[in-house]
């Protein structure tokens, strides 16, 4: 079971971090950089309903804002 | 030497065309005298089933074409009775090597433990194979082969499932044209299929947009016995390459071209030697052997079995050549079909026996085709994203074992364990071990009654089997040894094969056939996680349909009905 509920130690350090992996990369490493930590961290989850849960949510992200944007805009 | 590419084989003209021949329906035609298709003719011979086999050309295979044939082949070829000649020639490897550009990435061994009689796999120009699974056939006096017979015509007749049902095939010859019943039809006709195309059916997958060369090419070079595969080798960057080692110094490499290269052009001495000499090197002597250009789809027919016409091999599914699943399932197909087609034309089963055919054989080509389609995904990536993962595991597996299982070069084949077979009768033990009811049995080394080294699946096969753990020969009482009494004697009679630990007593009161065999090393209970009177049902083409903790004569009996599609339970 994907856990979605606050868990980072200290999630403003990580997100610093992880902005800062990508610096002074161009855009073909900075894809790379992400696909490497995606495996990485894919391999420690390990547990497959897990990571497909993940990859659900991550699609769903991208993939809702499409169909209900021009009413979420509007509603703002 | 032999040279089997250039040897043709004569026209005769057979019975069905003397004039008022009487029209005769015959148990089993095999169309396509290739790989697959001697094989099942063979297979079917060997069961005693009169197997007349017809091929529209009269040659055998031209070019290797097809190199890597499996472990589960070679154990096929063994109960055929030619496997010895195949290893002898062959080239055997276990262990392969991925690079990217001039770094080893990592290195798999495809057979990691001993007490195999077989290789993972042996490296045969498809040529070889053929020849030698022809010499086999030519032994077998219930096997009639039938060179320059062409069909160009098939219709179903009679009842469908009934017994009166069969096929009428047009056969055009050098004398002209013959009419040829059969009660079944084997199409191994090949990846064109013609019978498919006569009866109106069709193959449907992916076509993958890439293309490949091969170059066979013979020279002395002291390569390793082992399959190398290169991501964007500097020697011929941004595409993969494979090199695979053959019989008579005659070595394959197979370039990754991509989707425009010219395929008149490519194929030209002119542009294949530079870049056979961009991998060797400048000083290796080398002459081309073969060359082809390929390009590969991922295709299977929705149902391997029309009305009484059976499709075996490339006719009824295709993949690509990453993971050798193509030749080797295609024996699979043929092991798989040839033992039903016996039971039902001896009146053992019924004809829906061999809708379980289709059924089993379909499921495999599902699991070959996914498993061929994913490898290709990563040799050739569709899309941009799809390279940065692909790049990204590759640059991972250097240094993190982990990413080592992502990187696929090819998924080398395997059989299917057919874990959702109605055939099988579901496990009512516990058991651990590999050997779960659909799944081929595992070789070991074993010692017969007269203290001969010898391998178990030479005494599986062909006939059904009980496999029986005796680990001290105490497991063997007087109702286990009524149960086996009783079973062997059954209509479709059970050959017991009786596993003792090494040094126990032969128990008595066995049935005549009983064959005895001591596990002295211990790895046959070791692999079949048998523990002591643990009794295995084992199907002619050597897959677990059963299994339990102790014999028990009616749910034996049970289980082989099941496996036999025959109504009622005992």
């Amino acid at each position: 079971m994907l856990n979605t509920q606050p868990n980072l130690a200290r999630p403003d350090d990580f997100y610093e971090a992880l902005i800062d992996m990508h610096r002074d990369l161009d855009e073909a490493q900075s894809q790379s950089v992400n696909a490497q930590l995606i495996l990485l961290l894919a391999n420690h989850v390990g547990e497959h309903e897990t990571l497909m849960q993940a990859i659900r949510f991550a699609r769903a992200g991208v993939s809702e804002p499409e169909s209900h944007g021009a009413t979420g805009k509007l509603a703002a | 030497m032999i040279d089997y590419q250039t040897l043709t084989f004569d026209y005769a003209r057979c019975s069905e065309q003397t004039p008022d021949a009487p029209a005769s329906v015959r148990p089993v035609v095999v169309v396509g005298a290739g790989p697959v298709g001697l094989a099942t003719a063979i297979d079917l011979a060997r069961q005693g089933v009169q197997v007349v086999l017809v091929d529209d050309d009269c040659t055998l295979s031209t070019g290797s074409r097809a190199i890597c044939f499996s472990k589960r082949s070679l154990d096929i070829f063994d109960r055929l009775g030619c496997g010895e000649r195949m290893v002898e020639k062959g080239v055997s490897w276990n262990v392969g090597k991925v690079f990217r550009k001039n770094e080893l990435v990592y290195t798999f061994n495809l057979l990691p433990e001993s007490g195999h009689h077989r290789p993972a796999f042996i490296n045969l120009q498809q040529y070889y194979v053929e020849g030698f699974l022809l010499e086999r056939a030519q032994e077998l006096p219930n096997l009639e082969i039938r060179w320059k017979n062409k069909v160009t015509g098939a219709e179903q007749r009679g009842t469908p499932g009934a017994a009166d049902a069969h096929v009428a095939l047009e056969i055009e010859t050098p004398d002209g044209p013959y009419t040829l019943l059969a009660r079944y039809v084997v199409a191994a006709d090949g990846s064109r299929s013609p019978l498919r195309k006569l009866l109106g059916l069709d193959s449907h997958g992916r076509t993958f947009k890439d293309r490949f060369l091969i170059a066979d090419v013979k020279m002395e070079a002291d390569f390793p016995t082992e399959r190398w595969f290169w991501f964007d080798p500097p020697f011929h960057p941004n595409q993969s390459v494979l090199l695979h080692r053959q019989p008579d110094n005659v070595w394959r490499i197979d370039f990754q071209l991509g989707w425009d290269a010219d395929p008149v052009v490519e194929k030209t001495p002119e542009r294949v030697i530079p870049r056979v000499r961009a991998l060797l090197g400048p000083d290796v002597n080398f002459e081309l052997e073969w060359v082809s250009i390929y390009t590969f789809s991922c295709l299977r027919m929705d149902s391997f079995r029309h009305g009484n016409v059976l499709f075996a091999g490339d006719s009824a599914h295709l993949v690509s050549p990453f993971g050798a699943r193509g030749a080797n399932s295609g024996f699979q197909d043929g092991e798989n079909l040839a033992w039903k087609l016996a039971m039902v034309l001896e009146n053992h089963a019924p004809d829906t026996l061999l809708d379980t055919y289709a059924s089993e054989r379909e499921y495999a080509a599902d699991e070959n085709i996914r498993n061929s389609t994913r490898s290709t995904d990563f040799i050739t990536p569709k899309s941009a994203v799809s390279r940065v993962f692909r790049d990204a595991a590759l640059t991972l597996a250097r240094e993190h074992p982990f990413a080592r299982q992502l990187v696929n070069s090819g998924r080398l084949s395997v059989p299917a364990v057919l874990r959702e077979s109605t055939l099988n009768t579901p496990d009512e033990d516990a058991f651990s071990g590999q050997m779960e009811p659909g799944a081929s049995c595992a070789d070991a080394p074993v010692l017969d009654a007269a203290g001969n080294e010898i391998w178990l699946l030479a005494h599986l096969g062909d006939q059904f089997a009980g496999l029986v753990f005796s680990r001290a020969g105490s497991a063997l009482d007087t109702s286990t040894l009524d149960t086996l009494q009783a079973l062997s004697r059954a209509p479709v009679p059970l050959k017991f094969v009786v596993m003792l630990d090494g040094d126990a007593a032969v128990p008595a009161g066995l049935p005549a056939s009983t064959v005895v065999l001591r596990d002295v090393q211990g790895l046959a209970a070791q692999r079949y996680g048998a523990q002591d009177g643990a009794f295995y049902l084992i199907r002619p083409d050597q897959h677990v349909c059963a299994r339990w903790r102790r014999a028990d004569a009616a749910r034996v009996e049970n289980a082989l009905k099941r496996a036999l599609c025959v109504q009622g339970t005992a």
